[in-house]
């Protein structure tokens, strides 16, 4: 029996998970929310996670019923993410790791994502596609690597969303893409934009500059409406993000489709997955936003994977940085 | 409404396919094999993807089917090695063209390679230096990958064909000849684990067989760089 408590901060959610053996005990997360039309700051972001970290911790230790004592390993986002609000939670799990006297643990977000999302669905050997405010990748396992087959070369999908939100200053709360899908949802006319795939990788930034341009002359003219660009803008986005999956399966051969990350709780594109998956007899795996969106417990679980493969941190190397690809960790737990 | 012509179109087209053999269903199209006015052909049909808005889906079926046709022409006509164009139908946006008999891809190629421990530093230069006079002629491929690359029988005299051009177009930007390099790359080394020696030997030929080739090197290290830094968050 091995439990894990996994510390999770790398952008504007704060989270505690704890997993023993493939079971999520508890799970508990804040989320930072900023007005409409503005984006969360690294130092207001991280101001946040000091301020409930160890609210959450209680919460995840109460929720979970056990003790300290119980937990055989700590660990804690190493990156990628903002600097600040990293390094703000990675303190609290060095120093809880060294009052318990447990070891540490630092853990890829990506591969956190990965392998939660395995965890929850059971997919075997799927093609993942990872997409969120700061990641846009699609991957696929081989050979010890968890290898990035496409990605965004520009910005990410949820970063282009989020921003598309703060023009149309669309609330933050519970999270502009969230708020951006209810919208959709009553959008009629499809808005032609831009549409660039290279290969297996895409580029957002087109579309962004395009409709930050417009959408003031569009909708002032009465030429559609905020629902119509929220349609549109999704359409056109899931539509690349699902060929480019799409051309990934083909090149592997693969019959599985995960969907991780943030904006993989959007119910529009894991129903345009799902069409294409039909397409071609393949299966799709989603999650819901529980383990979609950042979490403690994804972290906790990269981290038993870690662990029980023999992993460990020790605390002069336990930094964190901003910038760490999937493709750098060597996957030790799998075939 | 569609005019009478066209739904006659699409019947013929439909009952035609369906004499022919599905080769595989690739990531934008069905792959059919068989006889096209007596010569062996292949039928590459972009069926409608349904997942898509229908106005964006036949926006970019149509531009892609044309685009293919296009850029093919163009190679060939600078003698870079694409399959033969027999015919192209719009309505039902399906292209016919040359069956490579006994092709592999070079996917396929690296792999047994691989495992043979074959040297393929000649495959590299030569795929090298067809891309550079592929970029010499300002066609971006778009979809550069080793599965989009074939080699004519006999394997090993590395008589390499280019295909899947659905996603090129015309440039002569050493940013757009960098991404293509720089997609091919990631395609490479993620496909085939360990090869990096061999991608170099690769643009070190691209490099010396092309006449513009130092600022799209340059920008290809430029685009790696906006991967590698890229901030990741969330």
């Amino acid at each position: 029996m091995t439990i894990v408590i996994g510390f999770e901060g790398s952008a504007n959610k704060i989270g505690v998970g704890i997993i023993q053996d493939g079971k999520v005990l508890s799970n508990p997360r804040r989320t930072y929310i900023t007005p409409p039309g503005q984006g969360f700051l690294p130092s207001d972001t991280a101001r946040h996670h000091r301020s409930c970290v160890l609210e959450v911790l209680h919460e995840a230790l109460e929720e979970a019923k056990i003790q300290p004592k119980d937990i055989d390993c700590v660990a804690y986002t190493k990156g990628p993410g903002m600097g600040a609000p990293l390094v703000s939670v990675a303190i609290v799990a060095r120093t809880v790791a060294q009052l318990w006297k447990k070891p540490l643990l630092g853990v890829n977000h990506c591969i956190g994502h990965i392998e939660m999302g395995r965890l929850i669905t059971g997919a075997e050997n799927p093609t993942v596609l990872y997409v969120s405010g700061g990641n846009t990748q699609v991957i696929s396992y081989s050979e010890h690597r968890y290898r990035i087959f496409g990605e965004t070369i520009d910005i990410a999908v949820g970063n282009c969303l989020d921003r598309f939100a703060r023009v149309l200053k669309i609330p933050n709360d519970p999270s502009p893409g969230y708020n951006i899908e209810q919208m959709a949802k009553k959008g009629k006319k499809f808005v032609e934009l831009p549409y660039t795939v290279k290969g297996m990788d895409v580029s957002f930034s087109g579309i962004l500059s395009y409709i930050e341009d417009m959408a003031h002359k569009m909708l002032s003219s009465g030429e559609c409406t905020p629902e119509d660009l929220c349609f549109s803008l999704q359409e056109t986005l899931f539509a690349m993000l699902v060929e480019i999956t799409e051309r990934a399966m083909a090149h592997c051969g693969s019959q599985e489709v995960l969907i991780v990350g943030g904006v993989g709780c959007n119910v529009r594109l894991q129903e345009m997955m799902e069409i294409m998956c039909k397409e071609r007899s393949a299966k799709l795996f989603a999650t819901d936003e529980r383990f979609c969106i950042d979490n403690g417990a994804m972290i906790a679980q990269a981290g038993w994977e870690m662990f029980r493969s023999g992993h460990m941190t020790p605390l002069e190397d336990s930094w964190i940085t901003q910038r760490y690809r999937t493709d750098e960790v060597e996957v030790t737990w799998r075939d | 409404m569609e005019c009478q012509a066209e739904s006659d179109s699409r019947q013929r087209t439909r009952e035609y396919l369906a004499g022919l053999k599905l080769l595989k269903q690739g990531a934008e199209a069905r792959v059919y094999q068989g006889k096209f006015l007596g010569k062996a052909a292949v039928v590459k049909e972009r069926f409608p993807k349904t997942y898509r808005h229908p106005a964006l889906e036949e926006k970019l079926t149509h531009r892609r089917t044309a685009q293919e046709g296009r850029a093919i022409l163009r190679c060939r006509k600078a003698g870079i090695p694409a399959p033969v164009i027999y015919f192209v139908d719009y309505v039902t946006n399906c292209i016919y063209m040359e069956d490579i008999e006994g092709s592999v891809t070079v996917r396929d190629y690296i792999m047994t390679a691989q495992k043979n421990g074959r040297n393929l530093h000649d495959l590299a230069e030569k795929i090298g230096k067809i891309l550079a006079r592929m970029h010499d002629e300002d066609v971006i491929h778009g979809d550069l990958t080793t599965s989009n690359m074939l080699l004519r029988p006999p394997h090993q005299d590395l008589d390499l064909v280019l295909i899947d051009f659905g996603l090129s177009f015309i440039s002569a930007l050493p940013e757009d000849k960098g991404v293509d390099l720089y997609v091919l790359e990631k395609a490479f080394l993620s496909t085939h684990p360990n090869t990096e020696e061999i991608f170099s030997a690769l643009l070190k030929s691209y490099s010396a067989s092309s006449k513009k080739s130092s600022p799209v090197i340059k920008k290809l290290d430029e685009v790696r760089l906006r991967g590698r830094k890229r901030s990741m968050i969330g």
